[in-house]
């Protein structure tokens, strides 16, 4: 395999689905893994992630998601979110991917600057204290272009 | 493919994964690692050691993994192997690279 040219990868997590905190959860660790530098800032719903009381209840959307191959009538009846997740967790778990609380403190650990937006925290009435203790702290988005500051980075909206 | 690592002949995959473990010597470990600018202390070797022990156990290999080992914590394997510790700690102690995303 040839080295890669990416060197900082900027995640912008702006939703609260599980399968989409996943995604960028798992990117921003296999950057590390590679020993590509690694942000994500969280904005509007994404802030979900980072907040203490919200965190460990993020569910699967079953309603507009076609992949979920339900009716969405069927999705959008009372526990299906909660039945979905439960299982999709139970799959996540075979294959030792860590639940939200403990995947962050992985990320952080892993060197991953974690950011949370400051107009969506404005929006959210948050303050920090509502956020997880391993943020590194509330920027503006103009605040985080300016963490893509070497060649080769990447930025991506989740 | 061959290579001479440490004066000795041995078979590595293109990356520079030794394919037969039973090949593997303390000091082809250390010219590996050297390779990669890393030179080997005692905490390396530990870390090495707990890594071969897994896989010949059979475990997996991941981050989480890492983390629960009672060995070490994540950052310091970062601090020791920078630049993609499990894919660094993996090729010094002569065992395939892992294939997990996390």
């Amino acid at each position: 395999m040839g080295q890669t040219k990416v060197k900082k990868m900027l995640f912008i997590l702006s939703k609260a689905t599980i399968e989409n905190v996943y995604a960028a959860f798992v990117m921003a660790n296999g950057a590390r893994m590679e020993g590509i530098e690694s942000e994500i800032f969280f904005t509007f719903f994404g802030l979900e992630a980072i907040q203490k009381k919200k965190l460990k209840h993020l569910h699967v959307a079953t309603v507009g998601n076609p992949a979920m191959h339900m009716p969405t009538m069927l999705g959008g009846l009372p526990g299906m979110e909660a039945l979905a997740t439960k299982m999709m967790k139970k799959e996540m778990d075979k294959l030792d991917m860590p639940p939200i609380d403990e995947f962050l403190e992985i990320l952080s650990a892993s060197g991953v600057k974690l950011w949370a937006c400051k107009l969506a925290v404005d929006m959210f009435h948050l303050n920090e204290n509502d956020l997880i203790e391993d943020l590194d702290g509330i920027l503006t988005i103009g605040d985080f272009y300016s963490k893509a500051d070497i060649d080769g980075t990447q930025l991506l909206f989740i | 493919m061959e290579a001479v690592l440490a004066g000795i002949k041995v078979m590595v995959t293109d990356e520079g994964y030794l394919t037969d473990f039973s090949q593997w010597t303390k000091e082809i470990g250390a010219e590996i690692a050297k390779e990669d600018g890393i030179t080997m202390t005692e905490r390396h070797w530990e870390v090495i050691n707990w890594i071969q022990e897994q896989v010949k156990a059979g475990n997996g290999l991941s981050v989480r993994g890492i983390k629960k080992s009672g060995v070490i914590d994540i950052k310091e394997f970062y601090s020791l192997f920078p630049g993609g510790p499990l894919k660094l700690a993996t090729k010094i102690a002569g065992v395939p690279k892992p294939k997990s995303c996390i």
